[in-house]
Parts: structure tokens; sequence; C-alpha cells
């Protein structure tokens, strides 16, 4: 009952850690900017370069800051996926979601062409995109909604999440062996997934979907902790059902949509970062959870987009294998110390 | 609280089941404030069906159910979170919460938006655990606990949610002798001293025969109702299971193993 308190310190401490890492994240590229460079041009001194704060402003910031949105979001629409469906194993990824979005981006950047025979560059932009993904993983959300409904089993719904998976990437095949190679292209860099090339608009598009996503989780507090008990307990509480699932699901359909179409299918993050956070802030409760875990994905997302970056290479390594490259290994380490997932 | 007489439950000729399928009709029975009411019946007759319906999980069939002079229809999830908590049969869905933790959700009802809780709603919480002798374990989580301390638990969560109507699922299912007269008891002192309207399916007929005030008696047929002795003047113990197989001794109001 006294979370508040205790939780203080670790609050501060993840915050410090977030700004190191934020300072990390934008005085670290391709270009060598010195750090002491890097902190003058951030509070506004000219620089020795005038090329640096190009590259510092209208690269590096913008970047880091989708990082944030990025690792933020999916952390926390993993979280609500745990809680909603009470099972340590769900997150974006393996209940389907990511699928959807990726159904969607591949319908729209692939299909397009071939079912109206034009390159659909014309009026392709970004935010169609977006909306493409999100609708794709709305659409299989629901489905998983409408199946976890029916089926009790939790375990048959993550395997109905993974066949999910199975099928959307069989269409995104089909729809690969027809496209053209430009379509093809555009679609495999965007499943790397890459939090750089926002445009500020963009950025501001994505950051308030994220918000939205935020405050709907935050609306749902209550229930959040209700449903820590199963649905059933839940409505003796009060808790209206079919209301507080919906909101959860846009909450999440929201974020892991929104996040995927901007920044592609990024893995791991929304399945591990819960059970990283778990392990320093040792509770259950949705108020201290929802801050918590935004705080650590967007560390996490930071530094996994630092080492993408390869400093002082021109190179950047896909950012969904970074991601993978470190939360896999996370995930079986929790698994072999712990024994099991407490959820 | 309601005046010692009057009907906190009252169910008429209720029917229940599910769509096509009636599982027991013509239940009636009147439960006054304070009074602890066992359900008992062999398996599959609808005691758990029952309890689902009295708790507003499932639709009645036909028939009407009075929660303190109020149709169940009537109720609104959170007007009836607040007349009614329940005690399932089924595990909390996340072991990982602390003692203290899972019985505050109970404060839920009662609480702001965010779930805040009030120096009122940590007094009622801490009374709960105090009920329960569960103050040593409070920071424990609930994976740690044993069956008997988790029941506990639960519980204590029904009673921290502070409703005139605890609905309890087979509470003492998996638990010893000593745990099943542990819980009984503490439910019976809950129902005595706080003058809670209490009812659990159980098969423990011998010890809700001992405890309760009164038992309902789920038969298919006629479904009698009253308090142990008089049910068992009335020899409906007896006719509750094939005699070939068990006796029921009026005596000591004992099941023996027909020899």
């Amino acid at each position: 009952m006294q979370l508040a308190r205790t939780y203080r310190i670790s609050f501060l401490l993840l915050l410090i850690a977030l700004l190191c890492s934020w300072l990390l994240n934008v005085s670290s590229g391709s270009v060598s900017i010195p750090f002491a460079d890097v902190l003058s041009i951030l509070f506004g001194k000219l620089p020795k370069i005038t090329s640096w704060e190009y590259i510092i402003w209208d690269y590096r910031v913008p970047k880091a800051f989708t990082s944030i949105l990025v690792g933020a979001g999916l952390s926390l629409s993993g979280l609500l996926m745990q809680t909603l469906f009470r099972n340590p194993l769900a997150g974006p990824f393996v209940l389907g979601i990511s699928s959807g979005a990726s159904l969607g981006a591949a319908l729209l950047l692939m299909g397009t062409s071939l079912l109206t025979g034009y390159t659909s560059f014309a009026f392709l932009s970004n935010v169609s995109l977006a909306i493409a993904a999100s609708i794709g993983s709305f659409l299989v959300l629901f489905v998983v909604m409408l199946v976890a409904q029916r089926v009790k089993d939790t375990m048959a719904l993550l395997i109905i999440g993974l066949m999910f998976g199975s099928i959307t990437s069989a269409i995104v095949s089909v729809l690969a062996y027809f496209s053209s190679a430009e379509d093809l292209q555009r679609f495999i860099f965007w499943s790397f997934g890459s939090v750089g090339n926002l445009s500020t608009d963009q950025l501001l598009l994505l950051g308030s979907i994220v918000v939205v996503g935020v405050l709907l989780s935050v609306r749902s507090i209550k229930s959040l902790n209700a449903f820590l008990l199963g649905e059933n307990y839940a409505q003796s509480l009060g808790i209206s059902l079919k209301k507080s699932r919906l909101i959860i699901i846009i909450a999440t359909g929201l974020l892991a949509g929104g996040i995927t179409a901007f920044a592609g299918p990024i893995a791991f993050v929304g399945l591990a970062v819960p059970h990283l956070t778990r392990q320093i802030f040792d509770t259950m409760e949705h108020k201290v959870l929802i801050p918590a875990v935004m705080l650590y994905g967007a560390i996490l997302m930071l530094l996994c987009d630092t080492l993408a970056q390869l400093p002082n290479s021109a190179s950047v390594l896909p950012i969904n294998a970074i991601t993978s490259l470190v939360g896999a290994p996370v995930v079986i380490w929790i698994l072999v110390r712990k024994r099991k997932m407490i959820f | 609280m309601a005046k010692i007489d009057e009907n906190i439950v009252s169910v008429k000729n209720l029917a229940i089941g599910y769509n096509s399928k009636t599982v027991a009709k013509g239940i009636d029975f009147n439960l006054h404030s304070g009074m602890l009411c066992g359900i008992v019946g062999i398996n599959g007759i609808g005691k758990s069906t029952l309890l689902r319906t009295l708790g507003g999980f499932q639709p009645k069939l036909s028939g009407d159910i009075l929660l303190n002079n109020q149709n169940l229809k009537e109720f609104t999830s959170s007007d009836l979170s607040k007349e009614l908590s329940i005690v399932l049969t089924e595990q909390p869905a996340s072991k990982n919460l602390t003692v203290q933790e899972l019985i505050a959700l109970g404060r839920q009802p009662y609480t702001n938006w965010l779930g805040t809780l009030t120096k009122y709603d940590k007094e009622q919480v801490q009374a709960s655990l105090k009920a329960f002798l569960l103050e040593d374990l409070k920071h424990r989580k609930c994976h740690e606990l044993s069956d008997g301390q988790l029941q506990r638990v639960l519980v204590a969560r029904a009673m921290a949610q502070d409703t005139s109507i605890i609905l309890l699922d087979e509470p003492t299912t998996h638990l010893d002798l000593y745990h099943k007269v542990q819980i009984l008891k503490m439910l019976q002192e809950l129902a005595h001293n706080k003058q809670r309207t209490i009812l659990f399916t159980t098969h423990e007929i011998e010890l809700a025969i001992q405890l309760c005030d009164r038992i309902l008696i789920l038969d298919g047929k006629d479904h009698p109702f009253g308090d142990p002795c008089t049910l068992i003047e009335q020899q409906h113990f007896d006719r509750l299971f094939p005699s070939e197989m068990v006796k029921f001794d009026a005596k000591t109001g004992t099941y023996k193993v027909s020899k």
C-alpha cells in the first residue's frame, strides 16, 4: 500500500538512465561529433562545423524521440496484452498483432499496384501506410478477441496468434512473388524496422497516437488491476467487462499498430520489457507498472538504436535484428533463472 | 445494514440453467441478515449454476431473485458490486499479487477512477487481514501460499468488499479437514458478528450440518430448505444419496458406508 514511496528511487534512477541513454543515442552516429560539441549544440550554441547542427537537430534528435515513443509504446502494449490475456507470453508479436500490421502494410505497398496496375507511389504517403498497418493490426486483434471469448484456454489463443502469423506471412509471400522489385524492396525495408527517417509531422502524428494510447491505458488502470483476478472477479468488482476490454484493445491496437506502421515490426520489446521491469518493480499494480514499463522500454530502445548505428561507421543494422538479439537471450535468461515466468 | 428479520436474499420459484437446458427449477428460499447457508447436492445438480445465477453471471430462466428487496436485474454492475461479493473456484489469474494487494482489490467498488485507497479503505483491508489471520502473510506473494492460506485470502478479499451478501463456490475443496473447519468457522463468525448473509456450495454435508444456520438441498425435485435439525428430522439427508452406498445416521448427523 505504500507503493509509491518504495519505488520513488527506482523511478528516479530510471529517469536518469533515460537521460543518459538519450544523450548517448544523440551523440553517436555515422558522423563522429565530440560529446562536448553535441552538448553545446543541444544547448543552442553554434557548432564548429555547421552541418553538425543539421545532423543533431534534423536527424538524431527526432530519431531519439522516435526511439522513446516506439520503446515506450510497444512495451506498454505488451503489458496491456499480458494483463488482458493473463498470459506472460502475450505481446504484440505473439498474438499476431504485428503480423496484422505487416499484412496491412504489405497489401498497401505491394497489393495496390498489383490490383490497380499502377505503381502506388503517387498517393502513397507514410500516413496511409500507418493507417493500413493500424487497420491490419486492429483486424487481427479483434479476431483474436473473438476467439478469446470462445476459447477459454489461453494456450490455444497463443497458438491461434501464431497461426495468424503464418497466414499473414504466407499472404505476404504471395504478394511478394507477384510484386515489382521496387514495391518489394519498400516492404522489405519497412519490415527491417527503423526509427530514423521520420519527418517532424510524422513524429508528431506518431506522438499523438502514442499519447492517446497511453491516456486510454491510464484510464484503464483500475480495470487492468481487476483483470489480475480474472474476468469473473473483475465483473464482480463492478468492472464493465465489454467496455474495459474494448478500451484496452483500442489502446493496444493504436500503440502496436501505429508504431509498427511508422517504425516497422520491431520484435521482442513488447514481450520482454514487462518481464524485465518486473525484475525491479516487484508489483502488479498498474499505476506503478505503466510508467515503469514505458521508461524501461524507452531506455532499451535508445540503447538498441545506438547499437544499430554501429558508432562511427556508415552502416546501420536493422533495428529489428538488434532488439531480437538483445531481447531473446534476456527472456531465456529470465526463464532459466526463475524457472517460470510468474505472471 | 438491514434489520435482522428482513430478507436479504429472497428466491422465488427460480429456474436455472442454460438457454435450452433447465438444470433445476422450483427453487425457493429466504435468507435473513447474518445467516450462513450451505447449498448441498450431488455433482451436476446445479449448485454452481445456482450460485452463478445469484451472482448475476448468467441469466435465470424464470422466477424471482431479490437482493435487499430489489430485483437482481435492476442492479447495475457497479451497484451490485457493493451488495454482493464472490469467491470462485477459479484461482486468481495473477498469483504474483501480494496478499495485501489482492485483498485491497476488494475495495475497487468504492475507490476513484485510479483505484486510490483512502484511509477508510486501508482500515477495511487491515480488518480483513486481521479477521482471517493473514497479518503475518500480508507481504507474501499468492504463489507462495498454501491452498488453505490462499482460500483465506480470497474470502478476506470478499469481506473487504464490504457487501451484505457473500457467495462462495466450494470454498473447502482441496483443503484438509482442519482447514475446512477453519474456513467454515471463519465464515460463520463473519456472518454472525458482521451480519453478512453468506451462501456457499459444498460437499461437506456433515460440517454444513454443524455450522450452518440454513441448508438448501438441491435434489432435482423439491429442493428442501431449512435449518439443519429440521431437515434431519424430515429425513431429507437420507434421500440425498442412493442408500445402497451410504446411509445417513440422524443421531450423529454423519454418513456411514452401507455394509
